[in-house]
């Protein structure tokens, strides 16, 4: 009988714990129904000038990276140099997807850009930004519409994505990686695709 | 411009109540300038109004104003027009953002606890009650009052008026 006043006391901490872990969690981060699932597939311009295409079945055989980026996105510019120095050790191709690079307050007021001179802009700015900071792509794909973006389920950039040899993305992340990430969750699960 | 003498001439207080309607039917005039089908229209606010905006998590993908959720917007349309079921455009849209982007999750295994938990917690309160209850109702002694006591208050009782 003594013991019923610890009733409320074991409830209490099981609401403590539950609220403790609830809160720890980053709504931010949002499971991807994309991972274990083929990259979907798409084709787009690259940054060459002379209108090379790229589609994700080019990368087959190899396990890759893709991380979306924009000029426009900060976070990205935080991320940038730590993709520079990976980029160096030639671990792992760095496929980039800019994204909606060109903003709708971008364009001149009361008209619309033509999708010729928005690529060509988005090209301008992209050369520029890699140029001063440097480039860890091997190529950069241009989504100007975010049409790609909305099927690999981009809600914020930059986003990162590793696929493996057979096109199947095997990870996600949203938000800039940090060498933690990239130390402790991108290089072994990269260094276990490869044994494969 | 005699109906604007007219709204003028009415007393202030009512014009506090006028105002406001009037410029909400302006708000709404402007926030849809192309003339658009209004059945596509329709069921893009009915289907999105049950999507979550991924960007700000706390709005519907109808009331967001986040540039994402305009594409999302877009993209459901489109898909409204080539004649597709919600349930194939809410299918659509989780295959890329997840059971998040819905505001009632499916039943399925992973969704129980959602689903049914309160229930189950409710079952769990409301057996606790009647088992406690029921234990104090067996702990409550049969008649408060046996004979002997009663004899022994009156007594005390009448102790006390005499005294």
């Amino acid at each position: 009988m003594k013991k019923v006043f610890l009733i409320p006391l074991v409830l209490f901490f099981g609401l403590v714990i539950f609220l403790a872990v609830g809160l720890q969690r980053d709504p931010k981060e949002i499971p991807s129904p994309l991972v274990g699932k083929a990259a979907p597939a798409f084709k787009l311009f690259t940054l060459a000038e002379n209108d090379q295409t790229f589609e994700p079945k080019d990368m087959l055989g190899q396990v890759w990276m893709l991380n979306v980026w924009a000029t426009w996105c900060v976070a990205c510019k935080v991320e940038h140099p730590l993709l520079v120095e990976f980029s160096k050790q030639q671990n792992l191709p760095i496929v980039g997807l800019s994204y909606k690079e060109i903003q709708a307050q971008d364009e001149p007021l009361g008209a619309k850009m033509s999708p010729e001179a928005k690529l060509l802009l988005a090209r301008q700015r992209s050369e520029k930004f890699l140029q001063v900071r440097g480039n860890p792509y091997v190529l950069t794909a241009i989504d100007l519409d975010g049409r790609v973006g909305i099927d690999y389920g981009v809600y914020g950039v930059p986003e990162t994505y590793v696929i493996d040899q057979q096109g199947v993305i095997r990870y996600k992340l949203v938000g800039a990686i940090t060498p933690d990430i990239l130390l402790k969750k991108i290089l072994p699960l990269v260094s276990e695709l490869k044994k494969t | 411009m005699s109906r604007f003498v007219g709204l003028l001439a009415w007393p202030s207080w009512m014009m506090a109540f006028i105002a406001p309607l009037l410029a909400g039917s302006l708000m709404a005039a402007e926030a849809q300038p192309t003339a658009q089908d209004p059945a596509v229209e329709a069921r893009l606010v009915h289907i999105s109004g049950d999507l979550r905006c991924l960007v700000c998590q706390n709005e519907s993908l109808a009331s967001s104003h986040a540039k994402l959720a305009d594409d999302l917007r877009e993209e459901v349309r489109s898909l409204i027009k080539q004649n597709q079921s919600d349930d194939e455009i809410k299918a659509f849209l989780t295959a890329r953002y997840g059971d998040f982007v819905l505001y009632r999750p499916t039943v399925k295994p992973m969704t129980w606890a959602l689903w049914f938990g309160p229930f189950v917690l409710l079952l769990v309160a409301l057996t606790a009650m009647v088992l406690y209850l029921r234990q104090r109702q067996r702990q409550a002694p049969e008649a408060a009052w046996t004979d002997e006591e009663l004899k022994k208050a009156e007594k005390l009782l009448k102790d006390g008026e005499s005294a």
